[in-house]
């Protein structure tokens, strides 16, 4: 009896050697962690139940038959992160460098499909080399199978990829299509074609890091969420991000005790606005005297930043916080924050988290980069994002609210529930300058006259109290007063329910 | 009323004297800190108060504190501020009974004085005799000495030639100072120990002054070795009566800037004080002086002393006479000024305790005290607590602009003694909260620790000579260290606890206990146990053990509680997955770990900062005016390569070395952060 207890220890151990010490050692020397280190690190201390571990492939060519490691390069599993359920697989660079064979991917499918039947998060932490090339269209099949399942569990459980090694070809579509991505600086890539390819058919001659690595995409194509600056960081930012997310479509989003009340007044947000309604301010100073203690996990920060996006809370329970940044590009919407902030306010509605919408907008940017780029249809993402969601709404127009993109950012023409302006507010169709350049084109001559219609102008629509009149703002809030109106609107709000009609699915313009 | 700060203030106003105010309303002709000082008082006399203001401070302090407000012009001081015009315009507008001019600004302009005093308005300070005498720095020695009052050796005559100069010397004696007769901020100042030197330092002196004031009179002097600066604070009524009310010690300045002021000095000696003190009271009956008045004098480390000049204005670092003397001088300014006779005589002064007052300015300690400008995102006082002072003139979320004087603050702390007051001032910085912009309380803190300053062993050279090289951040010691370190885990360990009960949870969180972490702190890795005692948590490891008690909870910047029984105060900002923590002029980024994370972090690579040699940056935070080079061009070392304009000022960047420009990355009109790259050298 012994003997066949001491088998299995035997067996644990062989798996838990993943590639050998060497490879190991290898692993370590480039800065990164194991498979099973980086599990480690994330989850609870002791909490993690692994499957699969006696896993092997079944390939025979090419001398595979002769190595077989017990797991086949991923280690799968679940345990949990301050006490929640996730579902967790971390591939293995130490073992076939982390490829995808068929058996592979058939771990990776179990834990997927537990994970939506529980309703639990999913988690991947991606470290492979490609396709197990001996495997030939078995992993290519394999692949296809986790994408499948990326897609049906789009919208059911959360997916999150954190990319800590290569992660090239085909390999890149499924992060592609989980809801979050974040990836490892100097340590991490994810592109279509390598560098090779690139040379031959462009020949362009560019690094891995410049093609694809974590500063290129969380910087340039908004691939990329975030980048963090090596495992340790993060996977403990990781567990930070799991503890917003509501675990499933079925569930509301987590809420945690604190000491921070939700009637704080925060009377430097009343000087927020600088009276030159040209100079820009930092919108993240009012998200984070917003939130609760001041934490707010902002995602993307570094792509498209004239939108803010990200998680905080508020009464302890997760907000989504959407928000013009005046700093950069005067807050106004373009292609790649319509983008940023679609995407991001469908996941909010996806999960069941209410949506805190913070407005200074001048307008859409214009030129001919926007427009050949498609910004119409980009930009009705958002607007459809919005229109769509049928999570609580609370929508705070700080200044400028100009033209379609006042329609676009949460208004009440698009069930936004509870729509507040600050005194400072502007809502019109466009600034006063360019209104009376067109409503009195006639006296464009004539500076005293423009200077006085354009006063005239400013007194009556550049305020909040037109839109007041009509309703479709619900009040004029004090600025220092934010936190208590939002929070008790969302109080209210916590028994919304509204459904969209049936449909098979919808049709964004994508 | 008692200036001192108690803990029964209640609404910070001291309590009021029965009787009929002095005047009904009165004019404050100034901004900041000290508009809102004088407002104080004269609320609490129940008089009304006027400020006045510039377009760029509409929303200041001293406007919203005051009864009315005026706007007097735009934001430049020029045109605002020091306009006569438009200060008696909104004096007549006001229906101002007097007006206070503070210090700076128009508070020694006797023409300002002149025209009040023909409008019939009552001016708070000196008559404008008084203000003319002192204004000349020649002038005004002579003055002094008809009066009696100890001069620096020296010659006040204008000097002809070089020749003359070093016959002037000679008689004198090495080393001279030449200075400017129009000089101030130590322009047109030489120092010279030998007849070469003073040849040389006369033209030079002689030059700069003229470029400087467009004035060239220059004069010798004797030079002071091991100088302090000490002033004394007199007040003198219309009806003859002249008080001295101790001194105050000034001597850290940092180029010629008080830093810290005190009362009294730790030098002096009683017999020295009295003589310094009756002096001063015959510089101040010698020129009719009215008000109150500060006769400034420096002294060797002999105890001689000698006159400076005399300030005919209530100064910025006044607050530590009030407190050793228990005496509000505003109110005193305005009594003089509505006619009262003092009631104070000469033996009813006393001194008792001591104050220290630190000067917070908006400035970069670690970038050569570069001043900051911006928004203060937060701004949080210390609790004015018995022995704490703060006076102020912002609030959280004002603006520190470009116009003014960067100074934000000035905290002041009174106590029995030395040791007492220096104590009370170290822990109000450690509390003192200020972020968005840049500013010097990490100096501040690091001066209150120094053993140099402790000692008392003050001159005015102190900075220059105990921070030759810049300020770097205080030195952190051990205990400093495993201090912090202590805190931070505290701090992780209650966030850890509270995160744990999340809702959603497959079973309950462990109840409450101990733990193991280590603390990182750059390359070092502390291992620490936490547990929970009765009152708080032990923190033992690196050696020791630490009982640490607070009420600290997440999302508190603030850890105020008792290690090991001491009082303790750290700033606690998030960092990351980690905390910066910030205490006596030390700030450390830490992360706590687990034990596991901690070894597994000892994988992980050092990064190198990028290599930024071969960028030109924005020493500053401004607006990129012009650029002098193109992509390929060669420049040589000292060639002008871009202006940036930044408070007002055009500064222009010049390669530190030869090599041929790559690429631009930023255009002229851009604004540009402290350390953006604005080219790229090949």
């Amino acid at each position: 009896m012994r003997e066949i207890l001491q088998q299995l220890e035997d067996k644990r151990a062989a798996a838990r050697a993943g590639g050998g010490k060497k490879r190991i050692e290898a692993q370590h020397a480039k800065g990164r962690l194991t498979a099973r280190e980086r599990i480690e690190l994330f989850l609870d201390a002791s909490s993690f139940e692994e499957w699969d571990m006696f896993v092997e492939h079944r390939s025979s060519d090419f001398g595979m038959d002769e190595q077989k490691i017990p797991g086949d390069g991923v280690v799968t599993g679940h345990g949990t992160v301050n006490g929640r359920l996730v579902f967790v697989f971390s591939q293995d660079f130490t073992v076939f460098g982390g490829s995808l064979s068929e058996a592979h991917a058939e771990k990776i499918c179990k834990v997927m499909d537990q994970a939506m039947k529980v309703g639990a998060p999913v988690i991947g932490l991606n470290d492979s080399g490609g396709a197990r090339i001996q495997e030939g269209v078995a992993s290519l099949a394999g692949y296809a199978e986790v994408f499948q399942r990326n897609i049906l569990a789009s919208g059911v459980v959360p997916q999150i990829s954190l990319v800590m090694g290569p992660c090239a070809g085909g390999a890149v579509y499924s992060p592609a299509m989980t809801d979050f991505i974040f990836m490892v600086k100097d340590s991490s890539y994810m592109f279509v074609t390598g560098p090779d390819v690139v040379r031959t058919v462009t020949h362009e001659n560019v690094t891995h890091e410049q093609l694809g690595g974590a500063l290129t995409h969380s910087q340039k194509s908004g691939v990329a969420d975030l980048a963090f600056e090596n495992d340790v960081e993060a996977l403990l930012q990781l567990r930070r991000f799991v503890d917003f997310l509501p675990a499933s479509n079925r569930e509301g989003p987590p809420a945690r005790p604190t000491a921070d009340p939700a009637e704080r007044l925060e009377l430097s947000l009343d000087t927020l606005v600088p009276a030159n309604p040209n100079k820009p301010y930092d919108m993240r100073e009012l998200i984070e005297k917003v939130v609760d203690e001041g934490d707010f996990f902002e995602l993307a920060s570094d792509f498209a930043r004239n939108i803010v996006v990200g998680f905080g809370r508020l009464e302890g329970s997760t907000v989504g916080i959407v928000a013009n940044q005046p700093m950069v590009l005067a807050g106004c919407l373009d292609i790649d924050s319509s983008r940023k902030a679609a995407r991001f306010v469908r996941f909010c509605d996806c999960f069941n988290i209410p949506i805190v919408t913070f407005v200074d907008v001048p307008g859409f940017l214009p030129g001919t980069a926007q427009e050949h780029g498609a910004i119409i249809k980009h930009g009705a993402k958002l607007l459809y994002a919005y229109g769509e969601a049928t999570v609580p709404k609370v929508t705070v127009i700080t200044r400028k609210a100009y033209g379609g993109a006042y329609d676009v950012m949460s208004s009440k023409h698009l069930r936004g529930d509870v729509n507040y302006a600050w005194p400072t507010a502007e809502i019109a169709v466009m600034g006063p300058k360019g209104a009376v350049e067109i409503i009195f084109r006639a006296d464009i001559g004539d500076a005293a006259a423009i200077a006085q219609r354009t006063e005239e102008y400013r007194a009556k629509f550049a305020t909040p109290f037109v839109a007041g009149a009509r309703g479709f703002i619900d009040d004029v809030i004090m600025p220092h007063s934010t936190r208590k109106r939002i929070c008790r609107s969302l109080a209210m709000l916590r028994g919304k329910k509204i459904e969209n009609p049936w449909k098979k699915h919808d049709n964004i313009p994508l | 009323m008692s200036p001192r700060p108690t803990h029964d203030e209640g609404d910070g106003l001291p309590v009021l004297p029965a009787g009929k105010p002095p005047f009904a309303k009165i004019l404050i002709a100034n901004r900041g800190e000290i508009a809102c000082r004088i407002m104080r008082t004269a609320r609490a006399m129940r008089i009304r108060t006027i400020a006045v203001h510039s377009e760029a401070d509409a929303d200041a302090a001293h406007v919203r504190m005051a009864d009315e407000a005026y706007l007097i012009g735009p934001a430049p001081s020029a045109e605002s501020y020091l306009s006569i015009q438009a200060i008696m315009d909104a004096i007549a507008k006001s229906g101002a009974e007097a007006v206070h001019p503070g210090y700076g600004f128009l508070s020694e302009n006797r023409e300002f004085a002149g025209a009040l005093e023909k409008s019939g308005i009552v001016f708070i300070g000196p008559p404008a005799s008084a203000i003319a005498a002192m204004g000349d720095k020649i002038e005004s020695k002579k003055l002094a000495q008809k009066a009696g009052v100890s001069t620096v050796p020296g010659h006040l005559g204008v000097i002809k030639d070089a020749e003359e100069a070093v016959k002037i010397a000679r008689g004198i004696g090495y080393p001279v100072m030449i200075k400017a007769s129009a000089g101030g901020g130590g322009k047109g100042m030489r120092l010279a120990t030998s007849d070469t030197e003073t040849r040389e330092g006369f033209r030079s002196a002689t030059h700069e002054a003229k470029a400087s004031f467009a004035d060239d009179r220059v004069f010798i002097e004797k030079f002071i070795e091991e100088p302090r600066h000490i002033e004394i604070q007199v007040l003198a009524d219309a009806h003859g009566t002249c008080l001295y009310l101790g001194e105050r010690e000034c001597s850290i300045q940092r180029r010629h800037q008080k830093v810290i002021e005190e009362a009294p000095s730790p030098f002096l000696d009683a017999r020295t004080r009295a003589a310094m003190g009756e002096q001063a009271v015959a510089l101040a009956k010698a020129v009719g002086y009215r008000s109150a008045g500060t006769v400034e004098f420096i002294v060797d480390a002999k105890r001689n002393f000698y006159f400076l000049e005399m300030n005919t204005r209530l100064q910025v670092e006044h607050p530590v006479t009030e407190l050793v003397t228990d005496i509000d001088l505003v109110e005193q300014m305005i009594r003089i000024a509505a006619g009262e006779k003092l009631a104070l005589k000469q033996k009813e002064v006393t001194l008792a305790g001591w104050a220290i007052e630190a000067r917070i300015y908006a400035e970069d300690p670690f970038r050569s005290f570069l001043p900051s400008t911006g928004r203060l995102t937060r701004y949080r006082e210390p609790l004015a607590g018995p022995g704490v002072r703060v006076d102020s003139g912002v609030y959280e979320g004002a603006e520190i602009s470009i116009y003014y004087d960067p100074m934000i603050a000035k905290l002041i702390a009174y106590g029995e003694d030395r040791h007492q007051a220096t104590t009370s001032v170290s822990a109000a910085l450690d509390a003192f909260q200020i972020r968005g912009v840049a500013h010097n309380i990490p100096f501040l803190s690091a001066l209150m620790r120094h053993p140099r300053f402790i000692s008392g062993r003050l001159t005015t050279g102190f900075i220059a000579e105990e921070f030759p090289e810049g300020f770097h951040g205080a030195e952190a010691d051990d205990n400093d260290r495993r201090l912090l370190a202590a805190i931070a885990v505290v701090v992780h360990h209650r966030t850890v606890l509270r995160d744990a009960h999340v809702s959603g949870r497959l079973s309950p969180p462990k109840p409450k206990g101990g733990a193991d972490y280590v603390v990182v702190m750059g390359e070092t890795h502390l291992p620490m146990t936490v547990a929970e005692t009765a009152g708080g948590h032990a923190v033992i490891g690196a050696g020791s053990s630490i009982e640490l008690t607070g009420d600290w909870r997440p999302g508190d910047t603030l850890y105020q509680g008792r290690a090991d029984g001491r009082e303790v105060t750290v700033q606690v900002d998030r960092a990351g997955i980690g905390y910066r923590l910030s205490r006596g002029g030390v700030t450390e980024t830490v992360k706590v770990l687990s034990p596991t994370a901690a070894e597994l972090a000892r994988l992980m690579p050092v990064k190198q900062p990028p290599d930024m040699s071969r960028f030109l940056l924005s020493p500053m935070p401004g607006l990129l005016v012009s650029l002098a080079v193109a992509p390929g061009e060669e420049v040589k070392a000292g060639q002008e390569l871009a202006t940036v304009e930044a408070m007002k000022m055009e500064n222009l960047l010049r390669a530190e070395r030869d090599g041929k420009v790559s690429k631009l990355h930023a255009q002229p009109g851009d604004s540009l952060a402290v350390d953006q790259a604005i080219l790229e050298f090949e």
